[in-house]
């Protein structure tokens, strides 16, 4: 049940900051589990911080088109001026795909905003009660799924803007679209939890106390069924971003005078791949790549880590390890009676902040 | 015998396994030597933890990866010719080793049978594995098998799948897998352990029919003395990973050497033990008791289960009646199956009453409304079978303990009630501090008494246990029952409770009331029940029931076998 080592007793509870996610799970991991945790937070974390000072690192806007010696002229080959040469339309390349890493960002948060809150009451209410409620909701979920994330994305633009987006119109239409397909996700893996967590024997323990149903939603499913929402997290954030890519390369993307865009500029860049003018399409798509990469590299190592038989462990040494505590207490904690409580103090299992299924006694 | 001029069918020598976890390197199994003599029956016994199970799947090299192992297992085969040691050799000789030397028998026959192939193919499939027969060849095999385990009428029942046998017939299907390609050993790990006891008391004749008739030697790993005493020749107790006792299985009963065998054999109940104290209880009651009105009356309860489209439902309880009266225990004995859950889980309103009456507490439960029964449910306690699942994982003890105080309107919230948790903690012998703790860092011997805690937390009148000790390891489960009659004493709760073990409710109930396929077939006190059973179900269910002596359980098993030729 619990395992007892030497260095892991009650007294050193480890501090917080190794109990948050992600930093926890760095922690554990070893050999290549944990190279692809490093390097999808690596490529993240410079994701993120170029996003948040794409203004300090830009070196022109990215709707720029004149420097201070006139015009950048379009299609020029990476200089000195232009490290990464600029487009067909005339913007300097770099800048804007340091500046496309904002739109990215943003997209993904009000589309994960907009869908988790949506996706988990549902699901919550929907294997909670179960019912007519949850058969509506299913196949409603089910109907979605067979929608083209980027067909709806295309309805939502045309919708929300024409076509033609400005920044705050091309943003919510990308999101709004995500978030139709990603609320059926959610409700899933909520549900399937719910329905889960329903059936253990803490709730029916509350149900027999006379809880109400909020308070058993709410108290004792709620808590114990969000473990799995990192995971679809992060896959969502990169699918996120591949739509708003994807919905710029066809053309119903965001101007390029309310905000850079990947997937715009790709578009652009199409003509130039046969001219043998590589600069223009190799990084945006890099950015996009590289991105989703990075993305997807934690949360499958995220995944692989929450699943103990997945995760890879230290081979142990020849005669390391100490003998599991067994549920006997010597003596029988009884047999200390009331008094002789101290006596048992020394023989209480180890504090294990992550409690695997005994791996030794499949009982 | 004559297998003295053989060499041991395995032989293992100073073995170490080691598991790397989370928490770091956790040995299993600590510098253990065993070796098993032809045609012998050793049994390992130990709790949860003594490392048996990893002992045993080392003799098969069927250690998950996590595993390191260190020492000898030297495996010879049936006629001795060629000996190997599994820790050493190429896996492709182990799959070679494994079912011709040493073949196992698993704990839950219905996962270790693939319930879309027939039992003819599965069978057929091991037969294949290790030689060159045709097709008809290994059939012809496996219905001889069959027949040989005594599955009746094998040439038709070859063909069907696993779904269509019962789980008796089913773990003799594992056992004629395991014998087929006549290995010098089996490897039994807690082959009983999942069935009911008068199907228990079957297999163990089986595999005592295999030690006799095969001459396979068998190691039964097990935590149940009464198989123990049934079949063993030698038995080796095991504790923390190490081996603590070895002795012929007439003297480790009659004479235990070690203080943890000596425990055990103390934990271990048996029928009889409690006879004395209800009769005590039964004197000390006050004049009027008996007319009382009573706590729980069912009458001519039944409780069906719908049946999908067109089927007819599936009838748990069928026409049961009872009374619990305030402050006694009544215990419910069943096998699985026979609805002794269900009329618990209805009790406490979470199963619906189809015909007839419940009465709780006053209230009747057949069609009743939640709204209405709230009030009466802080009057119920409800103890769960496994302590391991009926605590949310994400609140501390305390939290878990003072729910039906915040639920009930008694404490505002957990800090509130935690001077009354605290009381709580120490009437079931819990050090305070604990409630301080998650669930998880509790023993599940621990975890049940904090279960008990928050059955008890509102003071009721009635208390519903359902199968409390039966996850429990056996000196654990002495101490739990021992603090469930010292509460019940001091609280004077009445009980229902429920249990598959005729000896653990003869250690607490007044009365005893034995179901039967949803019927309830004999209802009494102890010394009624368990002394003389009248009714023919009840006597096959105690003779069934082994003993840890095996001289007694020798002299049992005839007067089993005479019962059952005569049912």
């Amino acid at each position: 049940m619990t395992s007892l080592t030497a260095e892991s007793t009650r007294a050193t509870k480890p501090p917080l900051w190794t109990r948050l996610p992600v930093v926890h799970q760095l922690r554990q991991s070893i050999g290549l589990q944990r190279g692809m945790l490093v390097v999808g937070l690596i490529i993240t974390g410079i994701f993120i911080l170029t996003a948040i000072f794409a203004p300090l690192l830009a070196p022109y806007g990215f709707s720029q088109l004149r420097g201070d010696n006139g015009l950048f002229g379009a299609q020029r080959a990476p200089s000195g001026e232009h490290l990464l040469g600029t487009t067909v339309g005339g913007y300097d390349v770099l800048s804007r795909v340091i500046w496309g890493s904002q739109t990215a960002i943003t997209v993904m948060i009000v589309a994960v905003l907009l869908s988790i809150f949506a996706g988990v009451a549902l699901g919550l209410v929907s294997g909670y009660f179960g019912g007519w409620l949850d058969r509506v909701l299913v196949v409603v979920c089910d109907a979605v799924y067979a929608f083209p994330a980027l067909l709806l994305a295309i309805v939502m633009g045309i919708v929300i803007s024409g076509g033609r987006s400005d920044l705050i119109g091309g943003i919510l239409a990308a999101s709004i679209s995500i978030t139709v397909v990603f609320i059926p996700q959610y409700f899933r893996v909520i549900r399937a939890e719910t329905v889960r967590i329903k059936a253990e024997a803490y709730v029916e323990s509350a149900r027999v106390l006379g809880a109400s149903n909020a308070r058993i939603m709410f108290r004792h499913v709620l808590r114990n069924a969000t473990r799995t929402l990192p995971l679809i997290f992060t896959l969502n954030a990169s699918e996120a971003v591949l739509t708003l890519a994807g919905l710029g390369f066809i053309g119903f993307g965001i101007e390029p005078s309310s905000a850079a865009e990947w997937g715009y500029d790709l578009n652009k860049s199409l003509s130039d791949v046969s001219s043998g003018i590589w600069w223009t399409s190799l990084f945006p798509g890099l950015a996009i790549v590289l991105v989703v990469l990075g993305i997807t590299l934690v949360g499958e190592s995220l995944n692989d880590l929450a699943d103990p038989r997945l995760r890879s462990r230290r081979a142990p040494g020849k005669t390391a390890g100490v003998v599991a505590a067994t549920s006997v207490v010597p003596g029988g904690t009884l047999a200390a009676g009331p008094g002789g409580i101290d006596g048992l103090e020394a023989d209480l299992p180890a504090y294990d902040p992550h409690p695997i299924d005994d791996p030794f006694e499949a009982k | 015998m004559s297998a003295h001029s053989l060499p041991d069918v395995v032989r293992i020598e100073n073995l170490n396994v080691t598991f790397a976890t989370d928490g770091g390197a956790v040995k299993a199994v600590d510098g253990v030597t065993l070796r098993v003599a032809p045609g012998e029956v050793l049994a390992i016994v130990g709790e949860s933890g003594s490392g048996k199970t990893v002992t045993a799947k080392t003799i098969l090299g069927l250690l998950p990866e996590t595993a390191t192992a260190h020492g000898a297992v030297i495996l010879s085969s049936k006629d001795g010719a060629n000996s190997n040691d599994v820790l050493a050799v190429s896996k492709q000789k182990l799959r070679q080793l494994r079912g011709t030397d040493v073949s196992m028998v698993f704990q839950e026959p219905s996962t270790a049978l693939n319930p879309v192939y027939t039992v003819g193919w599965q069978i057929a499939e091991g037969i294949r594995a290790h030689g060159e027969f045709s097709r008809r060849e290994a059939r012809a095999k496996a219905i001889e098998i069959l027949g040989r385990v005594g599955i009746p009428d094998p040439e038709s029942r070859v063909d069907y799948y696993p779904h269509q046998f019962s789980g008796g017939q089913k773990q003799r299907v594992v056992i004629a897998m395991a014998l087929v390609l006549d290995p010098g050993l089996i490897v039994a790990d807690e082959p009983t352990t999942a069935l009911d006891v008068t199907v228990q008391a079957e297999i163990l004749d089986l595999l005592r029919r295999c030690r006799d008739e095969f001459g396979t030697a068998i190691v039964l790993i097990t935590h149940n003395m009464g198989v123990v005493a049934d079949l063993a020749d030698r038995v080796v107790v095991m504790y923390e990973g190490k081996v603590v006792e070895e002795a012929p299985a007439q003297a480790l009963f009659s004479n235990p050497q070690h203080d943890y065998t000596k425990r055990l054999l103390g934990s271990v109940p048996h029928v009889g033990q409690g006879t004395t104290r209800a009769t005590e209880r039964a004197l000390a009651r006050e004049p009027g008791w008996a007319v009382e009105t009573p706590v729980v009356v069912a009458d001519n309860l039944k409780i069906q289960y719908p049946g999908r489209l067109g089927k007819p439902g599936f009838t748990a309880v069928d026409g049961v009646s009872f009374i619990i009266r305030s402050g006694e225990v009544l215990g419910l004995v069943g096998e699985s199956g026979s609805g002794k859950t269900t009329i618990g889980r209805a009790m406490a309103g979470l199963t619906r009453v189809t015909d007839g009456s419940l009465t709780v507490l006053g209230h009747e439960m057949n069609g009743f409304k939640e709204r209405t029964f709230k009030k009466v449910r802080s009057d119920i306690g409800f103890v769960f079978q496994d302590p391991a699942s009926s605590f949310n994982p994400l609140l501390t003890i305390a939290e878990c303990v003072a729910e039906p105080l915040v639920v009930h309107g008694r404490a505002a919230n957990a800090g509130a009630a935690r001077k009354r948790v605290n009381e709580l903690l120490e009437a079931v012998q819990l050090p305070r501090a604990y409630g301080d703790r998650y669930p998880h860092e509790l023993s599940g011997g621990q975890r049940q008494r904090a279960s008990l805690a928050r059955g008890l937390a509102l003071e009721p009148s009635l208390l519903i246990a359902d199968e409390p000790t039966s996850a429990l390891d056996v000196s654990v489960q002495a101490k739990v029952l021992e603090l469930f009659a010292e509460l019940q004493k001091e609280f004077g709760f009445a009980a229902l409770f429920i249990s598959h073990d005729l000896a653990v409710v003869d250690i607490l109930a007044d009365r005893i009331a034995v179901l039967y396929k949803g019927k309830l077939v004999e209802e009494g006190t102890g010394a009624e029940v368990l002394g003389a059973p009248k009714d023919a179900y009840t006597q096959r269910l105690l003779a069934s029931l082994p003993v840890p002596d095996p001289a007694v359980q020798a002299l049992r098993r005839d007067q089993l076998r005479i019962l059952r030729a005569a049912g």
